[in-house]
């Protein structure tokens, strides 16, 4: 269309007779169209997206308007619902955290040490490397399943907080050593070579310029994959915590409840009481403020760290 | 080191073959380097030079493909001997490498690093190591106000100047040098250069290098190395005014590399 | 520092002197730290050295104990399982575990995952799709920027948070168009759990689309083929292999997606293909019933451990299969 604005009428006309190919401008035009169709269409798919998120958030908070409050926050459980509380469950959630941090964080990183750092690029490496990816792909029931047979079980340790802990921390694991992988991996070589030439060991080196440098990508991993244990329930659901606990737990030898399985056990109950759902929606809105905040924080992690070499 | 051994003589290199896998990288090579004297290295890029100097302090063993035969002698002993660890050796052969390859830690900790990390703990002694190593690297002047800003806000030269006082805080006898003005510019070089001059006087310095002219203004001996091969190696006046070998006359005019 | 040097020098005579002295005194105090650093590092054993890479090895054999450990908890208890139950029973259609005469027929249960993994992938292979052309081939980096962290939170609310969203909000919803909809059924949880899924499809085949090479992009703008063309004939086919690995992985996550279909399709145990019906699938059957009273060494509780090695099965060879299609991606370019 700009051709025929600069070329007048005669030089448009030799144009077309030289070429060879027949330009069709008709469908020159249906083409054109079509594409601008087709990006409408494909921008669709993310205004869905969005929309979904939309409703998603209006609806959880709307219907935990007048339920979430300071009282919903530090009250025990009860079976009726303008007195039920869900300060069982915040412990419960903070003491499976509590165990669930520093067990993946010293497993994962030493394993993504192992991996990144002293694996030397063999077999073993391969190896383990396949085997973490198989377990980041086993559905989270499954290992509902081998914390019951294994921790709860044959360890005796029942639907304790230690077992839900130990459980979703293997869980997790693979997500802890993926990204502490990366983080180690991203550090340049030549700092090692520095390190090195000065006579400093391995494990010098690892521990005084390695580890301080992908400090921070390690921890934005660690915050992701407690987000994700913090709001898994399946397998705490497998291990057979009881759907009603009253008490608060003291230990992490106590039953207990975490916010995903109040959560669960409130959602299957609104047949008999419909305000049960009001409480689910504010235990979910509890839920997802904190990932919400903890997310920020990886965030702020990511960018505080810009690398400076 | 009750050893007997040529006083004068920090390194002897003798037979020295090295493999990456199956590529011979490094042929039958026999050198000396001596006390307080600047060691150049020059050849065509790929010629070994960086690989030799690397196997020096052994830190070509990072490559895990690398084999090496015959013996590097550093005051004597046998560096490849079980006797020798690399900790020891490298904690008294100081490296500066191609690219400035400070830590992204202050200044301060940059340059105690390494005498932290071998377990001088006392205050006093590290301020005064702080102070000595960046005065001898001809950086005190520049930093002393900023010493606890992180290392790479320096320029490029003023960090490989704190990468030379990184390695002398460590108090080696030896320092080896890859390239260690490649990536800066003209100025910064002088200094380097100059630098390198005034440091022989402790150190034993043996430097790679790419520019002939450099390893003619700065070296006593130069070793000239060609596809594995040490071709030539002698006083640096000699090897760039009246060569004994072809090969070093015409890379030295520029016909080829 | 200074001042310690010269403070036993009141006046100096010329500052060559100085320099000499101030110079002497520094190599003197080298020679101690030098001695001092030297012989630490031969005192030193590096103990910790050689222990560090051992324990480091044990932590990073964890992930491989818990892989044995799931395995062979699965292998173990199923076997106890079809010690009592023959494998004709198991592959049957007649599910009742509770009852006085149980039955362990596990069809209805692979029926109601098929079922509601198709229908997730209907949602999820479409939108996901289309999301990640946009993405990859049309959206300016503005927009790009604002997409991606709503993709981010939509990947991250937890499973459960979507199966009371089904349950609460799409069913009544669904309700409304289709009447004879039960409270529970799998349409709508399948629905959900597509949404689920759109992030990771879109984002997996995204990144298999931004892989292909510019030069083939340019190969056919040169040609005058506009930006949809360039995308469906030239990029989709050249990443056609990560985007078929996308796919797979979305259904293996549907497979073992658990608590949406545990909250929003019930637990009916019949064998039908009508979606507006409640269903049971493998992760649902495996929830309910741990949640209930299982008691432990019972013939139920051990189907639990059949229908989990079935579940594993299922998720493994469907990660296997995505990562030859990928691998074979990455021997494209």
């Amino acid at each position: 269309m700009i051709l025929e604005q600069t070329l007048n009428k005669n030089e448009m006309k030799d144009l077309e007779r030289n070429s060879k190919v027949q330009i069709d401008k008709k469908r020159i035009e249906r083409r054109i169209l079509i594409n601008k169709i087709a990006k409408v269409i494909f921008s669709l798919s993310l205004v869905f997206a969005l929309i979904v998120l939309a409703i998603l958030l209006y609806r959880i908070g709307s219907q935990s308007i007048g339920w979430l409050n300071g009282g919903f926050l530090t009250r025990n459980l009860s079976i009726f619902p303008e007195k039920a509380g869900i300060k069982g469950a915040i412990i419960g959630s903070v003491m499976l955290m509590m165990i669930v941090i520093p067990v993946t964080l010293l497993v994962g990183v030493s394993t993504a040490i192992y991996l990144e750092e002293y694996a030397s690029k063999s077999k073993i490496q391969d190896f383990i490397r396949i085997n973490i990816s198989n377990l980041a792909s086993v559905p989270s029931v499954i290992f509902g399943l081998l914390g019951l047979a294994f921790f709860g079980r044959l360890l005796n340790l029942g639907s304790s907080i230690l077992a839900g802990g130990l459980t979703l921390s293997l869980l997790v694991l693979p997500i802890v050593v993926v990204s502490s992988q990366e983080a180690i991996k991203a550090v340049p070589n030549f700092l090692r070579e520095a390190s090195y030439g000065m006579g400093a060991s391995k494990w010098t080196t690892i521990r005084k310029v390695v580890l301080p440098v992908a400090i921070p990508g390690i921890l934005t991993g660690a915050i992701l994959s407690i987000s994700r244990a913090i709001g898994e329930t399946a397998p705490l659901v497998v291990l057979g915590i009881p759907a009603l606990i009253m008490k608060v737990p003291t230990s992490i030898m106590d039953d207990f409840t975490a916010l995903p399985i109040q959560i669960y056990y409130w959602t299957l109950d609104t047949v008999l009481t419909p305000e049960y759902a009001n409480l689910a929606a504010a235990t979910i809105i509890v839920l997802l403020v904190t990932l919400f905040l903890m997310n920020a924080i990886a965030i702020i992690i990511r960018n505080k760290s810009q690398k400076s070499y | 080191m009750s050893q007997l051994y040529d006083n004068k003589t920090v390194y002897d290199v003798r037979d020295l073959n090295l493999w990456y896998g199956n590529d011979q990288a490094l042929k039958n090579i026999n050198m000396k380097i001596n006390k307080n004297e600047v060691t150049a290295i020059i050849g065509p890029s790929g010629c070994g030079k960086s690989t030799f100097i690397k196997t020096l302090n052994r830190m070509i063993e990072n490559i895990p493909s690398v084999r090496t035969e015959g013996e590097i002698l550093y005051h004597g002993i046998n560096i490849f001997d079980k006797i020798m660890r690399v900790e020891e050796l490298r904690t008294r052969v100081g490296m500066v490498f191609q690219k400035p390859n400070p830590f992204p830690k202050s200044i301060y900790e940059n340059v105690l690093y390494g005498p932290k990390i071998h377990g001088v703990k006392d205050k006093a002694s590290l301020e005064e190591i702080l102070e000595t190593s960046l005065k001898s690297a001809a950086l005190w002047d520049e930093v002393k106000d900023r010493l606890h800003d992180n290392a790479y806000g320096l320029s490029g030269g003023q960090q490989q100047r704190l990468c030379i006082a990184r390695a002398l805080a460590v108090q080696p006898d030896v320092i080896l040098m890859d390239e260690p003005t490649s990536a800066l510019d003209p100025i910064a070089t002088a200094k380097i250069e100059e630098l390198i001059d005034s440091l022989k006087a402790d150190y034993s310095i043996s430097i790679v290098t790419h520019s002939m002219q450099q390893a003619g203004r700065i070296s006593d001996k130069t070793a000239f190395f060609l596809m594995g091969e040490l071709v030539e190696f002698g006083n640096t006046e000699v090897i760039f005014s009246n060569p004994r070998d072809k090969r070093t006359e015409d890379y030295i005019t520029g016909r080829f590399g | 520092m200074r001042g310690q040097f010269s403070s036993s020098y009141v006046a100096f005579i010329n500052p060559r002197e100085k320099e000499y002295k101030e110079r002497s005194e520094m190599m003197e105090s080298k020679t101690t730290i030098r001695e001092q650093i030297r012989t630490n590092i031969g005192k030193r054993k590096n103990r910790t050295d050689q222990v560090m890479p051992k324990v480091f090895l044990m932590m990073a054999s964890i992930s491989v104990i818990t892989t044995l450990g799931i395995i062979s908890t699965l292998v173990f208890d199923a076997a106890k399982f079809f010690s009592e139950v023959s494998l004709v029973e198991f592959f049957s259609t007649e599910l009742a575990p509770l009852a006085k005469d149980p039955k362990f027929g596990i069809l209805p249960l692979i029926n109601g995952t098929i079922l509601s993994s198709l229908i997730a992938m209907m949602v999820a292979i479409p939108v996901g799709m289309a999301a990640a052309m946009y993405m990859s081939e049309f959206a300016t980096a503005k927009v790009r920027k604002i997409v991606k962290p709503i993709m981010e939170i939509l990947a991250g609310i937890p499973t459960i948070v979507y199966g009371f969203f089904a349950y609460s909000f799409v069913t009544p919803l669904l309700m409304k168009l289709i009447p004879t909809l039960e409270a529970k059924n799998v349409l709508s949880p399948g629905i959900v759990m597509g949404i689920m899924i759109i992030p990771m499809v879109a984002s997996l085949s995204e990144d298999a689309m931004s892989a292909v090479p510019n030069a083939l992009r340019e190969g056919a703008y040169g040609l005058g083929s506009t930006k949809f063309e360039v995308t469906t004939k030239v990029v989709v086919p050249s990443a056609i292999s990560g985007i078929m690995a996308s796919f797979v992985l979305g259904i293996s996550r549907a497979i073992g997606e658990t608590m949406i279909v545990a909250i929003a399709s019930g637990s009916s145990k019949n064998f039908t293909f009508d979606i507006t019906q409640s269903m049971q699938t493998m992760t649902g059957y495996i929830v309910e019933f741990t949640s209930g009273d299982a008691g432990s060494g019972t013939t139920g509780y051990y189907s639990l451990y059949a229908v989990g090695l079935l579940l594993f099965i299922f998720t493994f060879v469907m990660n296997l299969i995505a990562r030859a299609i990928s691998k074979k991606f990455r021997e494209e370019y």
